[in-house]
């Protein structure tokens, strides 16, 4: 069979006949481990609900029901349009959304400063930008909680130096929500741009101030189409975590401001869960993310074959 | 090394190589002997590398044979063939001292720890770096890596030795040394190497036979001498050394001889590689140092034109000569011989043609 | 002309914005750490440097609890991450130096498929599957479900350090009458021990410091220490989790510094 012929030199195709062998371990781990269990989730999406948590196991289309309908508590009443649920869902895409304009406004730049700073000093920048993301993600939103908690430290630094006469009351908030997502994404942004720039030929925006073009018309002509790659690399990087987030909104934005990840991990706390519903908000999520993957790597592969 | 010594190392069966719809090898077939210096010439791209890696086991043979002294190996894995590789890259395992690379395939051979290192030592002795024993390959020179290559892959003692454009990495003088030694060392030891490269002046000079290829065929097979002298095609002719293609027409054959016409006129009597068909037309090979230039004179006969440049090589005057009919033939001189050829740009001459000199190619 | 070139690539404001952004990420991390030095038992007002809360995490009233969760931690990491390194070792090879085969994207899929889906959704349907097949959740289920998220994360270094050598060295070897198991041994095993090293230690860390599938499988009667913290911040924030959250700071960025440093040496092993 074909093992490649590039340039005269055949590639190296010599664990060719043990490959099976070889992926034999992935495919049995990921295959029972996790694609099974998401096919069950999808099955119990379509369940009975048991009151203690867990299902019945008869067919029911009542989780996905409960989504837009609310047909009182005994489910026998007419279905009056029920706005809790697609709430949350719109909430947490309009947070992703706005997590990721943040993350761009604020990385972009970012990653260009490091991309054009001297060979030496870049490698230190760079690795100062990921230390902190090496540091456990709960551990990060605890600290920020801390950070902006009406009797912590900025509170009581504003109050004490005169900025404000009371504190901010920042904890519970969408902006402290924005805030966790913030800190907790920020890298997937700035690596991804910040290859692109570094990949890109500087001599273009020579060119186009050769051609009259002032530095921010280069910004907006030149250079942005040039990086585009890594910037929606970047978008989707943040934006994809940020959807399912839980800890940012559930430390940080309390009990009032559910998202889909609050939603979904009461579903499965204690008694007062609702198993086939969580399952059917998590079917929802899953099928949101495949869709924007599928997008981008339909994109990738329209750029590739374009060559 | 008498004729009695010579066996057949490797017979090539009528080898096919094809990489989905592309064909890298069409079908050759040829006998290297033992004990013999054998070169796969040709330019890149030509096939010489996937037959020699055929030879390694590295690539899987489409159709066809590969026998190593009589035994088909093709369907053998390359670690189970006794026959070893010099890379064109050397492939030195870096991670491993100079004597542990050399000692490596006789240690998988299950040759004890003492055995291999005493051998590993006399082979880096044989190429004079006994010295650099417990260096990493990073340390060494390219011209020393490749002689550790080679110690490697002999160090196992295989009847075969496959070299694979083991001096394309090194600069010129260092190549023009590695070529007499690596003859010398073939010769020493009596291992068949087969030597791929596309450096025509490597193979004339190394080689007891060439085969040269292009575009996965084999064009032809001889010493250097019937290579150069008697190029069976246009190929060979234009690839190995300088030479003149003239477009003829034959106009009488007996057997290999022929005499063919110019567009001008000219006759010239020809050998011919394959058999001539009267009425044809042909192509002839004339080397540029069996033609001789002088001044024109009033009854001369042979081809006659105008110079139209005369570029002085220090060993060699060429003289650029156009003919009448249009033809350009190049004529080359040696300065010692006729000191002083009398002719100058615009000048008219005649040319003459050493006996033997043109040859009909096969088409 | 340099000066010109240096114009050319500045924009105002971008090292302003370079600035806020590591401000952002380093202020939080940095309070924690100071104030884990509090003396005084109130975590907003400053009593003094002291080492109290430290002593604390080890020795005071909730230290047992800390003690068998990094435990756990620990020994799950430990596991997850050497199972999910030779997982991933084998598949590495089989991908990069197995040719191209039928199925090579879609198993290139499945082994991404760990990163791709939310953590939120593997934790539920990890959480389902166990349910249905009726296995108790504990350890076992903690460490299998960590084995399959580790497994892309320790794959792409591997695959990245092997894509980088040169098939011509295994060829050599074979050459040499090295079996391929011997091949890999000798020669491609050392050649790529940084890549490998680098895959285990992202594996361990991040198996160390997952909470969201840990929290759903892991049933009642053990903790790991992400979700020991969890629990006990959501009774609110006390100043032994701030000494316990920078230890974890600390083994973080020494677990970074350690990647960093064996891929600096890697990369100079890797060419003769």
């Amino acid at each position: 069979m074909a093992g490649g012929f590039q340039g005269g030199r055949a590639v190296s195709r010599t664990f060719a006949p043990v490959k099976t062998w070889l992926l034999l371990p992935s495919w049995l781990v990921i295959g029972i481990f996790l694609v099974v269990p998401v096919a069950i989730m999808l099955v119990y999406s379509f369940l009975t609900k048991e009151f203690r948590g867990g299902v019945i196991w008869e067919f029911s289309l009542a989780a996905y029901d409960q989504f837009v309908f609310d047909r009182g508590l005994f489910g026998d009443e007419a279905p009056s349009f029920e706005w809790t649920y697609v709430t949350i869902f719109a909430r947490s895409i309009v947070q992703a959304l706005a997590a990721t304009v943040v993350c761009l406004l604020i990385g972009f730049p970012t990653a260009y400063f490091i991309a054009t700073r001297p060979a030496s000093s870049r490698s230190l920048w760079l690795f100062l930008i990921t230390v902190p993301y090496w540091v456990n993600l709960l551990i990060r939103t605890v600290s920020m909680k801390f950070l902006i908690r009406d009797n912590g430290p900025m509170n009581e630094f504003f109050l004490s130096i005169g900025i404000t006469s009371e504190p901010l009351g920042l904890v519970n908030t969408d902006f402290a929500i924005q805030l966790g997502l913030f800190y907790s994404y920020l890298p997937f942004m700035v690596l991804p741009i910040y290859a692109s720039v570094e990949r890109y030929n500087f001599a273009l925006s020579e060119a186009a101030a050769d051609l009259y073009a002032s530095r921010w018309v280069t910004l907006r002509e030149v250079l942005l189409p040039a990086v585009k790659p890594g910037v929606i690399a970047g978008c989707i990087l943040v934006f994809v975590p940020s959807l399912g987030a839980f800890l940012a909104p559930d430390l940080l934005g309390g009990a009032k401001n559910l998202m889909i990840g609050s939603l979904i991990e009461e579903q499965f706390k204690g008694n007062a869960g609702n198993w086939p519903f969580g399952a059917a908000a998590s079917m929802i999520l899953l099928t949101m993310v495949l869709i924007v993957l599928l997008f981008y790597a339909r994109q990738q592969a329209r750029n590739e074959g374009g060559h | 090394m008498g004729a009695a010594s010579r066996g057949t190392a490797i017979e090539v069966q009528n080898v096919v190589k094809r990489y989905g719809s592309f064909t890298a090898l069409k079908g050759a077939t040829f006998d290297i002997q033992d004990n013999e210096f054998f070169t796969l010439l040709g330019p890149s791209g030509c096939g010489k590398t996937t037959l020699l890696r055929m030879i390694a086991g590295f690539e899987d043979v489409t159709e066809g044979a590969i026998l190593l002294f009589g035994e088909a190996i093709d369907k053998l894995p390359p670690n189970k063939r006794p026959v070893n590789t010099v890379f064109q890259q050397y492939a030195l395992f870096p991670h491993m001292t100079v004597t542990e690379n050399v000692a490596f395939g006789m240690l998988r051979l299950k040759n004890s720890k003492a055995e291999a290192l005493e051998r590993a030592k006399r082979m880096l002795s044989l190429v004079k770096l006994d010295q650099f024993a417990e260096r990493k390959p990073s340390q060494l020179s390219g011209g020393q890596q490749q002689r550790v290559a080679l110690a490697r892959a002999m160090a196992p003692g295989p009847k075969v030795l496959l070299l694979d454009e083991p001096l394309s990495a090194l600069d010129l003088k260092l190549r023009q040394e590695m070529r007499v030694e690596l003859k010398q060392l073939q010769q020493e030891t009596g291992i068949t190497f087969v030597f791929v490269t596309h450096d025509q002046e490597e193979a004339l000079t190394m080689s007891d036979r060439i085969t040269v290829m292009s575009s996965g065929e084999v064009q032809q097979i001889g010493t250097a001498h019937q290579i150069y002298e008697q190029p069976n095609n246009r190929f060979v002719a234009d690839f190995i050394g300088e030479t003149n293609l003239i477009d003829v027409i034959i106009e009488k054959a007996d057997g290999k001889a022929c005499l063919c016409r110019l567009g001008g006129g000219t006759a010239i009597l020809a050998e011919a590689a394959g058999t001539p068909i009267v009425g044809a037309n042909g192509h002839l090979s004339i080397r540029p140092e069996r033609i001789s230039v002088r001044a024109a004179g009033k009854n001369d006969e042979g081809p006659a034109g105008v110079v139209e440049h005369i570029v002085y090589l220090g060993t060699d005057t060429q003289h650029m000569v156009r003919l009448d009919d249009g033809t350009l033939i190049t004529a080359r001189t040696q300065n010692a011989h006729h000191a002083f050829v009398n002719s100058m740009q615009g000048d008219r001459v005649t040319l003459t043609l050493d006996e033997g000199a043109a040859r009909l190619l096969v088409d | 002309m340099a000066a010109v070139g240096t114009d050319l690539k500045r924009y105002p404001g971008f090292l302003f914005l370079t600035l806020v952004c590591l401000a952002v990420l380093y202020l939080p991390l940095l309070v924690v750490m100071i104030y884990s030095f509090n003396d005084s038992n109130s975590i907003t007002i400053w009593g003094g440097f002291s080492f109290r809360w430290y002593a604390d995490v080890f020795t005071g009233p909730e230290s047992e609890k800390f003690k068998a969760a990094a435990g756990t931690s620990l020994a799950i990491a430990s596991m997850a991450a050497v199972a999910a390194t030779v997982i991933a070792t084998a598949a590495a090879i089989a991908m990069v130096r197995g040719g191209s085969f039928r199925g090579k994207a879609m198993t290139f899929g499945l082994i991404s498929l760990p990163i791709m889906v939310p953590e939120i959704v593997t934790a539920v349907a990890t959480l389902i599957f166990f349910s249905a097949i009726g296995f108790t959740r504990g350890y076992a289920t903690i460490l299998v479900a960590h084995i399959v998220f580790c497994i892309p994360f320790a794959y792409l270094p591997i695959a990245a350090r092997l894509q980088g050598i040169e098939g011509s060295f295994e060829e050599a070897a074979q050459d040499l009458y090295a079996s391929r198991a011997e091949a890999f041994r000798y020669v491609l095993m050392p050649l790529m021990m940084p890549g490998i090293i680098s895959g285990f230690l992202l594996a361990f860390i991040i198996s160390l410091d997952d909470f969201i599938i840990t929290n759903f499988v892991k049933g009642a009667g053990i903790e790991t220490l992400p979700t020991a913290i969890f629990g006990s911040v959501k009774q609110g924030i006390k100043p032994n989790i701030m000494a316990l959250s920078t230890l974890m700071l600390g083994v973080s960025i020494l677990f970074v510094t350690i990647s960093y440093f064996v891929s600096r040496m890697g990369a100079k092993t890797s060419k003769p």
